[in-house]
């Protein structure tokens, strides 16, 4: 059976699947429940939420809806974590396996490189580079796969190195294929598997240090995140705990989703791995 | 004349553990177009070594090997990949030696797609006639390779190795795996390729029994070196080396008394 | 006076967890003491899930119908104490490489059973371990008690796996296609030794494999199994001599040996 189906059937993936399609529905559905701009000003400021019927989840400091501002903040969290992950696998999974294919000293060049941005925390980098070259959700997403791309690299290198002594590889090679062919056609798609179950970690770890980030003041202004939610929130948090509560809850579910789905996908590998 | 395929002087040598071993020791000996040499020799005698250098899997450390009046390992890059057509390899591991997530129709069509065989349009029907030539239908083209059983896997790997028509193919331990009601089908199907085709063929396998069934000439290795080569027959009637008679006398024979030492 | 058979199997029918078919198809056989029984078929006949059974190695969520009977007590509480594996039982797999524990020293490995069941202590298995290796005929026994298994060739190698096997005694030894991933002079060599061991120290042996003529030189009595049902059984000469079924005549068949005519015609 494909890993779809499979993924279907364990209850972390179902479960995941469906906290995440909840999330991503909300965002995508954003600008059509709630066509106007989520940062303006609609009504009184700091009304509790479930009193007004049409002000579900109340106002913040400034009397915007918090309902609005947390579907626009489902698109860009999601987006930012998608983006980033998606980048920080691209350059890993490359370097990875350029490393591991060619070995000797590109692959030594390549390791030390890797171990430079190994080091280094990875959020203190991604601050960093935001705090030098200015807050935009481009420059973000950028930053956020600089200080994630190291894991992957080095974990698609190390399954490379064992591929490749391989009885198959070696019948590429026989049959006159061109070695980046091999590399990246032969190679990589099945070094993969173990480097998805990490994309999923590194999508949940991408959406906390956006939210970080934006809850720093280092993420874009002038688009609504979860982050900057609860850092709108911190200022009142005692008479007012709601607004940061509640996109914090967003935060965590979207979160926990991302990992209950990586836990089922893990597992639907796992179970091909040993069927064969 | 020059010999159609030979092997000349040819050494290998590994570091291992702090020693020197030299797997392969002035390795020698020729071959003719439509001809199957046998390599015999128990494991750890060089024969495998000596089949990945000539696949260019491996560099030797000294000596030469010609094939088809070149200096076949200093061949490189993209003069090398051209090249690799004209020799191919069966490997023993039927299920190690597939992409775990080809099908039949990937594995054929990559050298077809490779060397330009065919026009990619006739691409399927050369695949098509690939498959039957060894015995397999046209439906196991969509197949996952390793869906497939040992004997199956097999003869889609031979018809991978001559997809790009090569002169010579070089057998590694190829039936070793199999059972042996399969075994005996698929040398049947070396057999007729090479009467069909004039393939010379290297057949590499530590079986003496299974070498006599297919190979005109044998070459019998020990500890890197050849020991003895000649015509099979006349090795097997009147063997001179130490190995040669340890091989013959290794061949399990149906023994129909039963008297146990 | 006719004893009860060491092992009878009745009925017995194995499907593997998720499994479409059954591995194992109402199979009944009896194996007696000291007898030596070689079990041949092709890949997938069931052989080696039959021997599995026997010693108790199914994975789990294996489904089995039908009986094993050990020396003639169908009593369950018996059946818990006998056969146990590793003191009653051993068994030698394939793959020596895989077998064996790449981190734990061979003189560790050989006397592992010996200290469990015979409760050895660790000097007496350590000499018990370097006896063994003596008698599977490996060369500076001393030295190889502290070697790794990486260190010594597969051959060898399956020489430390019947030593480890043959630690405590065991009274049956099933060896599941323990020549196949052999080179045929160390295959014929180890068929040798299994067969010396078997003899001397009086054990009953199963010997699993797909090669007929290996069967016929270790064997008393031979099964034939094919998709897993036994075809045929009976003594190693009545069955070679004059098979019944198809499957066996095809076996048979397709042996090669130095008197079989070759495939290819030779210039003389």
């Amino acid at each position: 059976m494909t890993v779809l189906s499979q993924v279907f059937r364990s209850r972390e993936g179902l479960v995941g699947l469906a906290i995440l399609f909840v999330v991503a529905a909300s965002g995508l559905s954003a600008p059509f429940v709630f066509p106007n701009d989520p940062l303006s000003i609609v009504a009184a400021p700091l009304i509790p939420p479930f009193t007004d019927r049409a002000l579900p989840l109340g106002t913040d400091t400034l009397g915007r809806d918090v309902l609005a501002c947390l579907f626009h903040a489902a698109r860009s969290s999601l987006l930012v974590g998608l983006c980033a992950a998606a980048a920080a696998l691209l350059i890993g999974t490359v370097m990875g396996t350029l490393a591991g294919f060619a070995g000797g000293i590109i692959d030594e060049a390549l390791m030390r490189i890797t171990d430079a941005f190994q080091i280094v925390p990875s959020f203190l980098l991604a601050l960093a580079f935001v705090s030098t070259i200015g807050p935009s959700l481009p420059i973000v997403v950028i930053a956020i796969a600089l200080g994630a791309w190291a894991d992957p690299a080095r974990l698609t290198r190390a399954q490379v190195l064992s591929i490749r002594e391989r009885d198959y590889v070696a019948s590429a090679r026989t049959i006159g294929m061109h070695p980046m062919e091999i590399a990246f056609r032969q190679i990589l798609p099945n070094a993969l598997p173990p480097v998805m179950a990490l994309a999923a970690i590194i999508v949940a770890a991408a959406i906390l240090t956006e939210a970080a980030l934006s809850f720093l003041g280092l993420g874009d202004p002038n688009i609504v995140t979860w982050g900057g939610m609860i850092a709108e929130g911190r200022n009142v948090l005692r008479s007012a705990a709601y607004l940061s509560i509640i996109p914090g809850m967003a935060l965590l579910a979207t979160v926990l989703g991302v990992y209950l789905l990586g836990e089922g996908i893990n597992k639907a590998f796992a179970g091909q791995g040993a069927a064969r | 004349m020059e010999p159609f395929f030979s092997v000349n002087h040819l050494s290998k040598r590994y570091q291992a553990r702090g020693r020197t071993v030299q797997a392969l020791d002035d390795v020698s000996f020729t071959l003719a177009r439509g001809e199957t040499l046998g390599l015999a020799g128990p494991s750890g005698c060089g024969k495998s070594t000596l089949a990945r250098i000539i696949m260019r899997l491996s560099p030797a450390d000294g000596g030469e090997v010609r094939f088809q009046g070149q200096n076949w390992l200093a061949l490189s890059g993209q003069e090398l990949r051209a090249a690799r057509r004209h020799v191919q390899m069966v490997f023993q591991d039927t299920h190690g030696a597939f992409n775990p997530r080809a099908t039949v129709a990937d594995a054929i069509g990559e050298p077809l797609r490779i060397h330009r065989i065919v026009a990619p349009r006739d691409r399927q029907a050369e695949i098509v006639r690939l498959l039957e030539r060894v015995g397999l239908g046209a439906d196991y083209a969509a197949r996952p390779v390793l869906q497939l059983s040992g004997g199956q896997r097999q003869r889609v790997a031979i018809a991978r190795a001559i997809a790009c028509r090569p002169s010579l193919l070089v057998m590694d331990e190829a039936v070793s795996a199999l059972d042996v009601s399969v075994r005996a089908q698929i040398l049947e199907l070396l057999v007729s390729l090479q009467s069909e085709t004039g393939l010379s063929c290297l057949f590499v396998s530590h079986d003496l029994a299974v070498i006599r069934a297919v190979c005109h000439r044998v070459a019998v290795m020990e500890m890197g070196r050849v020991v003895e080569q000649g015509e099979t027959d006349s090795v097997i009637s009147n063997p001179q080396s130490d190995t040669a008679r340890r091989l013959i006398a290794a061949v399990p024979t149906l023994r129909k008394d039963q008297s146990h030492a | 006076m006719s004893l009860a058979p060491l092992l009878k199997i009745e009925g017995l029918s194995v499907t593997y967890h998720c499994a479409a078919q059954p591995s194992l198809r109402n199979v009944s056989l009896q194996l007696q003491e000291k007898q030596r029984l070689a079990i041949i078929g092709e890949s997938g006949s069931g052989k080696s899930t039959l021997a599995r059974c026997i010693a108790g190695l199914l994975p789990r969520g294996a489904k089995t119908e039908g009986q094993l009977i050990w020396n003639g007590h169908p009593d369950k509480s018996h059946q818990a104490r006998f056969p146990t594996p590793g003191r009653d039982i051993a068994y030698i797999f394939q793959d020596p490489s895989a077998s064996l524990n790449p981190v734990l020293t061979i003189g560790e490995q050989v006397a592992e059973a010996a200290i469990r069941h015979l409760r050895l202590t660790r000097k007496q298995a350590r000499a018990h371990a370097r006896d063994l290796l003596t008698e599977v005929q490996l060369p500076n026994p001393d030295a190889l008690l502290s070697a790794y298994p990486h260190q010594i060739s597969g051959g060898q190698r399956q020489r430390v796996a019947i030593a480890a096997a043959i630690s405590a005694a065991p009274k049956i030894l099933i060896a599941d296609e323990a020549t196949s991933a052999l080179d045929t002079i160390t295959q014929a060599a180890i068929a040798r030794l299994l067969g010396r061991l078997v003899s001397a120290n009086g054990m009953t042996l199963i010997f699993i494999t797909h090669d007929i003529a290996l069967a016929s030189s270790l064997a008393d009595e031979i099964a034939v199994f094919q998709s897993g049902r036994l075809i045929e059984s009976g003594k190693a000469q009545d069955v070679l001599s004059n098979p019944a079924s198809g499957d066996t005549k095809r076996l048979l068949s397709s042996h090669l040996d130095l008197t079989t005519p070759p495939q290819i015609r030779r210039a003389s």
